[in-house]
């Protein structure tokens, strides 16, 4: 019942934010919002699969690209996140099938999926001259894709009507919310809970007749499919792409976000994220001299203090508090 | 012929240079049960985890009812119909009684029958008002029960268990020889033991290894007759374990 009011306090905060906030910060907390999708497709692998996945900004970069290679060819911005969906969705499906079914373990995993990522980053900054284009889309190398055409409201028979920030801001915070909840039903479901086993145990999963490969392969491509449905949203947010969302940085930012929110979670993966971005504004625009060390280290002690991320601790903490036991986890936690 | 469930011929496994099973030839017909002794390095646990398919032998050919399995998946091979219980008790410890039990009956009662198959059995282990806790927090007795149970829900053809009554007192072991038996007579058993009594307990045909051959087949009371047995195995290693 809680977890119901909790949903219907979300909806209401995030319809009566733009009454409250500034322009500036409604389009900073929908960007927030957007890498909160990224964060939240890593936990589905991470945090239920029990596959760590390096690769969710390779997913985010190519669902950008796609979108603004479709959007800017077909004008239609609803064809185009689509498309990013469907791209990143593929390149996971493709990674997934040819590492699951060799059976790669998950260390290599890990690392393969970080090459991969590294890779597109060199491959797309090559990319500057003019002769590399797809259609009217120039992939721009190190400078990246411009003119990206922003996300706009499609009905048939009428001009498409470009997104304003305030309207913008209700469609990704409503997108959000549904990904979210279908997350959840995904990993309450018969299928989250042998996900759930096959994470705990895989061996003894497959010999009680469960395909694992498969199992963990659809996972990975929903995965993909939410970090690219991020990347398209984030590319129709700022008309813009560059190969730095392949960076390094970008790779182990998504991993620290669902760290310090709490993996297994989900929610904590859209606290993790917000926390970590107003943080990095804060010391930014603080004045903090060394606002990458200063950051360091506040994410040093956070996981320190909370290593199992701060929902669950702040979850315990209210459970303490009101004098009641944890419950057993019935489903992943 | 017809009746034979699982027929392994000409096995071989090897690891580099060691031959683990070395020409193996194994036939188990429906509703028996089979315990298979020997010495440790004989061959036993190699056996199992070929007939289970998490190795592939060398050579040779094992057909379980019929089909020839021996290239299979893990999965394939537990959805024809092989169930394993493992040595040490191998159980989801991060997940509860229910849903342990849950996830093996679910494959083969669907969505639907599982819950009820799981109440039947969280009864017949005695577990069920451990139901919700988690199963890494049972005693290791308690822990063997689920994965039995396990066994039960998931109601194979053919059950592989490897010592069933490892780290159990003797009470719990003459209840899981109980046990074994009502087992027996919904499938047909492979059980891998150490532990003598239970043996003789059980009463079962025995197949005793020996560097990964077959040495001897035949009732307990046969077995103890034979001199080459009783000098590799049960000469060295008298009654006194149990």
């Amino acid at each position: 019942m809680t977890g119901w009011a909790l949903w219907a306090v979300a909806v209401v905060v995030v319809t009566a934010l733009p009454a409250v906030l500034s322009a500036f910060q409604i389009v900073q907390l929908t960007v927030f919002m957007i890498y909160s999708l990224l964060a939240l497709s890593l936990d589905l692998i991470w945090g239920f699969g029990g596959i760590l996945s390096f690769g969710q900004a390779a997913f985010f970069g190519v669902g950008g690209y796609c979108y603004g290679i479709v959007g800017i060819n077909s004008g239609s911005t609803a064809l185009a996140l689509t498309a990013g969906v469907a791209g990143a969705a593929g390149l996971a499906a493709l990674l997934g099938y040819f590492t699951f079914y060799g059976r790669v373990g998950s260390m290599y995993f890990a690392v393969i999926t970080l090459t991969v990522t590294l890779i597109l980053h060199q491959v797309m900054g090559t990319t500057a001259d003019p002769r590399y284009a797809v259609g009217q889309a120039r992939l721009g190398g190190y400078n990246g894709m411009t003119d990206i055409p922003s996300l706009a409201l499609e009905v048939p028979g009428r001009a498409p009507l470009t997104l304003d920030p305030v309207p913008l801001f209700y469609v990704v915070g409503g997108l959000l919310l549904l990904v979210l909840a279908l997350t959840r039903v995904l990993v309450q479901s018969s299928f989250g809970r042998v996900l759930a086993a096959i994470r705990e145990d895989e061996l003894r999963t497959e010999l009680l007749g469960y395909d694992p490969r498969w199992r963990k392969l659809v996972t990975f491509a929903i995965s993909g499919g939410i970090a690219g449905l991020a990347g398209g949203l984030f590319a129709g947010w700022g008309n813009f792409m560059n190969p730095q969302v392949f960076s390094m940085f970008q790779s182990a930012l998504v991993v620290i976000w669902v760290m310090v929110g709490g993996r297994g979670t989900l929610y904590g993966a859209v606290v993790g994220t917000l926390v970590v971005q107003f943080l990095t504004n804060y010391l930014g625009t603080a004045s903090v001299t060394y606002t990458t060390v200063a950051l360091g280290a506040v994410l040093v002690v956070i996981v320190l203090l909370f290593p199992r991320g701060l929902l669950p601790a702040i979850e315990g903490a209210v459970r303490r508090a009101a004098g009641r036991p944890a419950p057993a986890p019935e489903f992943a936690r | 012929m017809n009746d034979v469930v699982l027929q392994a011929r000409g096995l071989v496994k090897e690891f580099g240079g060691l031959r683990a099973v070395d020409s193996l030839d194994f036939t188990l017909r429906r509703g028996e049960l089979r315990c298979v002794i020997g010495p440790n390095g004989a061959g036993k646990s190699t056996l199992f985890k070929l007939l289970t398919g998490q190795l592939k032998p060398t050579a040779g050919t094992i057909h379980f009812k019929g089909v020839d399995v021996t290239r299979l998946q893990p999965h394939e091979i537990a959805r024809a119909g092989i169930g394993i219980k493992f040595q040490v008790p191998r159980v989801y410890d991060g997940l509860s009684v229910a849903e342990n039990l849950w996830l093996s009956a679910r494959f083969r009662h669907g969505v639907a029958g599982a819950g009820a198959i799981v109440d039947r059995v969280l009864a017949e282990i005695g577990l069920v008002e451990r139901r919700a806790s988690l199963a890494g927090h049972l005693s290791h007795g308690d822990r063997q029960w689920v994965e039995i149970g396990m066994v039960l829900t998931s109601d194979p053809d053919l059950v592989l268990l490897d010592e069933p009554t490892a780290g159990m007192t003797h009470a719990e072991a003459r209840r899981t020889a109980d046990l074994v038996r009502e087992i027996n007579r919904r499938a047909t058993l492979i059980v891998v033991e150490h532990d003598m009594d239970f043996v003789r307990n059980i009463a079962g045909y025995v197949t005793v290894l020996h560097r990964g051959a077959v040495l001897a087949e035949g009732t307990m009371e046969e077995i103890r007759a034979n001199d080459v047995v009783r000098d590799i195995y049960l000469g060295k290693r008298p009654r006194a374990r149990s």
